[in-house]
């Protein structure tokens, strides 16, 4: 209601003494149970005023159930949630916003065809007389905005801004509607290094402003770097609530694995001398300028970059996803354009970063998503159901997909598993080249390892696999080569020692660009 | 609002089965009312009636649920239906001054209407796939020229076939094999076919993968814009064989041909239990869809109990019903 702008900084008188501060919202004595399963065993967890506290564990800890239940999606099956010390019992996530608890979303909740001011203004929009005062909301969304740093146009439609703006519209949302706890669901997972300091930068200021923070990433390392406490779970178990200055980042890895982690990445196995596949003069006019590169047998790939460097639109013309001009030959045949078809055929297959629009049927179950991609071998006028139901069997051991039950719905799958249940789908095309789009993206960190050994292992068999991936520890170590790319181009293919973060910073923001070349 | 709406175990209860099972369920409890309010209601002459009259709309239907299943959908079929009858007359009888009257005339009508029912469909689909145009969008306007094209080639009239060949063509509507009327035989044969091709090969498969979500089936090598243009295509070809069975029930078509069979069709797919919007559909549900509307109306006819008129306001009500019970299904199986 009220100016928005200014409305959390004037909560900051609220806050009471550094730490002693009392809970602004908890739960207690938490269980969660859908249907036989339980999810969520006496879980304990407050926020307080003026502090970041993060939520950490694996895949299906529990995280995403309990932010849930703090933020009124859904009704814990026992135990309770205090808002002030006084038990409430939210009837939905619009009457916990009400009280001030707002959660921002991994997928976005916002309506793609309105512009950034109607989405942040969206159910509570001013008005001059009966008509609506677009001056005015745009002054303010462009002042919440601003505090964001965030140079977003308010007029500019949802569906034409890009992903991390995108996110910075979501928290301008939630700052809009004077939120006293905001509970976040892994923000940084879609934005870049730059852009994540951005964000930590504006949780910092309103932790300062006296706003209850709960936050939740897989970058350990921006947890350490921004929360004052840090809780695990794991198997749906409160582990460990500790300030965050007493546990180092390997420690809270082995508290939510349970278990000592060995070294991260497997050996990189060498790879063969045979040339498979052979990309030159790619083009995709405004996106990609020229792109060429080659790949080895047995060679594993890295593509690194900034978001918005053209590394997916480059990877999906090469399947054949997307229409460009350019050459792609796989083992000296040319591969003819614009037919994923085609591609797979000749042993090209691409699994797409985005797993939950463009890599999974979600309401379909395992069997319908593993086998959609390689349906043909299991054709034969009638589809083979008992050789399907074996190669789920297989890719279950193989993956290590955790499913409740195999008739369930991917959707229901943890991220994780439905990374995994990915893997085996395009496994199971047999191909020869694989090119991962963001293999590890939003995945913890014991089934990030499981991937790694797997991407090694698939090398190691010959095959050749490229990995386009934002996480630089993850391109460096994997790959026995690295591709550079910036604003559309190939900035520069690294070999060796000169893999690594600084080269790699320096080629992606478009510095020294010749000077890596020059090796 | 349900409990079910957050819980995604409970997918497994018996709000499923009820799913699965209710339009059955719908089916024997109409049969065993109509059984119960007339004696006649189960006689052969009844049933085979009932059957063969709904063998249009459920050949029809069959290949509706493709195409919807695909994420599409067809608003033409009616007109398409007396568009196609209406070239088949005309066809056959300017080939009667050639052939003579006899039964090739009459394969070259029935060979008219599967030509004519492919090329409708592939238009459909093939501006719906590769121009890029809402299925709804683009079926409106064919619905629209072919109405219009059969009132026109008909001269606002009635096109009748020759008599002496309507004679001829008479038992492919009224005649069958060990008392089962063709229709019927057809209308099974097709909806078996149907069956197995949505449950057990990589059509059905893609369909609805196409449906569920387009992107998906992209990137999964699945070739959308065939498999879309075939199903509409599938849908053309079983309109002109519905056609075909028509057209000897009568011996005539006019701009009133079919008027309606689009919706009827529509209705019989979703009380069947296909989503809508896509994704997800079944024919054997389609078939007890096709059935239930046209017990509604018979149950009607003989029983005096509701007025007649009524029929279509009963069907509308099952038909919101049916959505109704879709809804709870997919809030149950929300993540």
């Amino acid at each position: 209601m009220g100016d928005a702008v200014t409305a959390s900084a004037s909560l900051g008188a609220t806050p009471g003494p550094e730490g002693a501060a009392a809970p602004v919202l908890a739960i207690s004595g938490v269980s969660m149970r859908f249907g036989a399963v339980q999810v969520l065993f006496d879980i304990d967890f407050d926020l307080r005023a003026g502090e970041v506290h993060a939520l950490i564990g694996e895949n299906g800890a529990g995280k995403s159930t309990t932010m849930k239940i703090l933020a009124g999606y859904q009704p814990p099956s026992g135990g309770q949630v205090l808002l002030d010390g006084a038990p409430v019992d939210f009837a939905g996530s619009q009457q916990a916003e009400a009280a001030g608890v707002v959660m921002i979303h991994q997928e976005f909740n916002l309506a793609q065809q309105l512009t950034v001011e109607e989405n942040i203004f969206l159910g509570r929009e001013l008005r001059r007389g009966p008509f609506l005062d677009h001056r005015r909301m745009q002054a303010e969304s462009r002042a919440l905005l601003e505090r964001l740093n965030c140079a977003v146009d308010p007029r500019a439609a949802v569906s034409d801004i890009s992903v991390p703006n995108r996110q910075m519209v979501e928290i301008a949302k939630a700052l809009g509607r004077e939120a006293r706890v905001l509970i976040m669901d892994e923000p940084t997972a879609v934005l870049t290094t730059r852009e994540t300091e951005i964000l930590l930068e504006q949780i910092d200021r309103l932790r300062a402003a006296g706003t209850a923070i709960l936050y939740t990433s897989h970058k350990l390392d921006e947890v350490a770097r921004i929360a004052d406490r840090v809780t695990v779970l794991r198997d749906g178990r409160h582990v460990l609530t500790a300030p965050a200055s007493d546990l180092s980042t390997d420690r809270m890895a082995e508290v939510m694995v349970g278990r000592e982690l060995s070294d991260l990445f497997p050996p990189k196995p060498l790879p063969g001398d045979e040339t498979v596949l052979k990309v030159e003069g790619i083009t995709i006019p405004g996106l990609i300028h020229d792109a060429g590169f080659t790949l080895r047998r047995g060679e594993v790939l890295g593509f690194a970059g900034l978001v918005g460097a053209g590394r997916t639109e480059l990877m999906e013309a090469i399947v054949g996803l997307r229409h460009a001009a350019g050459r792609v030959e796989i083992k000296g045949q040319q591969l003819a354009g614009g037919s994923v078809r085609a591609a797979r055929q000749a042993g090209l297959v691409y699994l797409t970063e985005d797993r939950k629009e463009k890599g999974l049927l979600l309401g379909k179950d395992l069997t319908q998503n593993l086998t959609l991609l390689a349906l043909d071998r299991f054709t034969n006028l009638l589809i083979d159901r008992q050789a399907e139901a074996a190669a789920l069997d297989r890719a279950i051991t193989e993956f290590d997909i955790r499913a409740g039950d195999r008739g369930m719905n991917v959707g229901n799958l943890s991220g994780g598993n439905q990374q995994k249940l990915l893997l085996a789908k395009t496994m199971l095309a047999e191909p020869d080249i694989v090119i991962i789009d963001e293999p590890t993206r939003g995945i913890d960190i014991g089934t990030k390892q499981q991937i790694y050994a797997f991407i090694a292992a698939l090398a190691a068999a010959g095959k050749s696999v490229i990995v386009v991936s934002s996480e630089l520890p993850e391109v460096i170590g994997l790959s026995n080569r690295v591709a550079v790319m910036a604003e559309g181009r190939i900035a520069g293919v690294l070999e060796g020692d000169e893999i690594n973060e600084q080269t790699i910073v320096r080629l992606a923001i478009g510095m020294a660009g010749s000077e890596a070349r020059a090796s | 609002m349900t409990k079910t709406a957050t819980s995604p175990a409970t997918r497994a209860s018996p709000t499923v089965n009820l799913h699965v099972l209710g339009p059955v369920l719908a089916l024997l409890l109409l049969i065993a009312l109509g059984a119960w309010l007339n004696p006649n209601f189960l006689s052969y002459g009844n049933v085979t009636n009932v059957l063969a009259r709904s063998a249009f709309i459920g050949i029809i239907a069959v290949g509706m649920t493709f195409v919807i299943t695909a994420g599409g959908i067809d608003l033409s079929v009616g007109a398409m239906a007396a568009f196609v009858a209406g070239l088949m007359i005309l066809a056959m009888n300017s080939l009667i001054p050639i052939m003579g009257v006899g039964i090739p005339v009459i394969l070259a009508g029935m060979a008219v209407a599967m030509v004519a029912g492919f090329i409708a469909g592939w238009l459909n689909g093939f501006l719906v796939a590769k121009v890029g145009i809402e299925a709804f969008i683009v079926t409106l306007g064919s619905m629209g020229i072919y109405r219009s094209l059969v009132t026109w080639i008909a001269d606002g009239g009635t096109l009748s076939l020759n008599f002496d060949l309507r004679t001829l063509y008479r038992p492919v509507y009224y005649d069958g094999i060990l008392g089962v009327a063709w229709p019927i035989i057809v209308f099974a044969a097709v909806a078996i076919l149907g069956e197995i091709l949505m449950r057990r090969t990589a059509f059905g498969r893609h369909c609805a993968a196409i449906g569920a979500n387009e992107q998906v089936a992209r990137y999964s090598a699945v070739n959308v814009d065939r498999v879309r243009i075939a199903t509409f295509v599938l849908l053309g070809m079983l309109v002109g064989l519905a056609t075909i069975m028509y057209v000897p029930r009568l011996g005539s078509a006019s701009g009133s041909t079919g008027v309606l069979w689009e919706l009827e069709a529509i209705a019989a797919v979703i009380i069947g239990g296909t989503v809508l919007k896509g994704g997800f559909g079944r024919v054997w549900g389609t078939v007890i869809g096709v059935l239930i509307l046209s017990l509604i109306g018979n149950i009607l006819n003989l029983a005096s109990l509701v007025s007649p008129y009524l029929n279509g306001t009963i069907q509308g009500v099952i038909v919101i019903l049916a959505v109704v019970l879709q809804r709870e299904k997919k809030a149950a199986g929300a993540r």
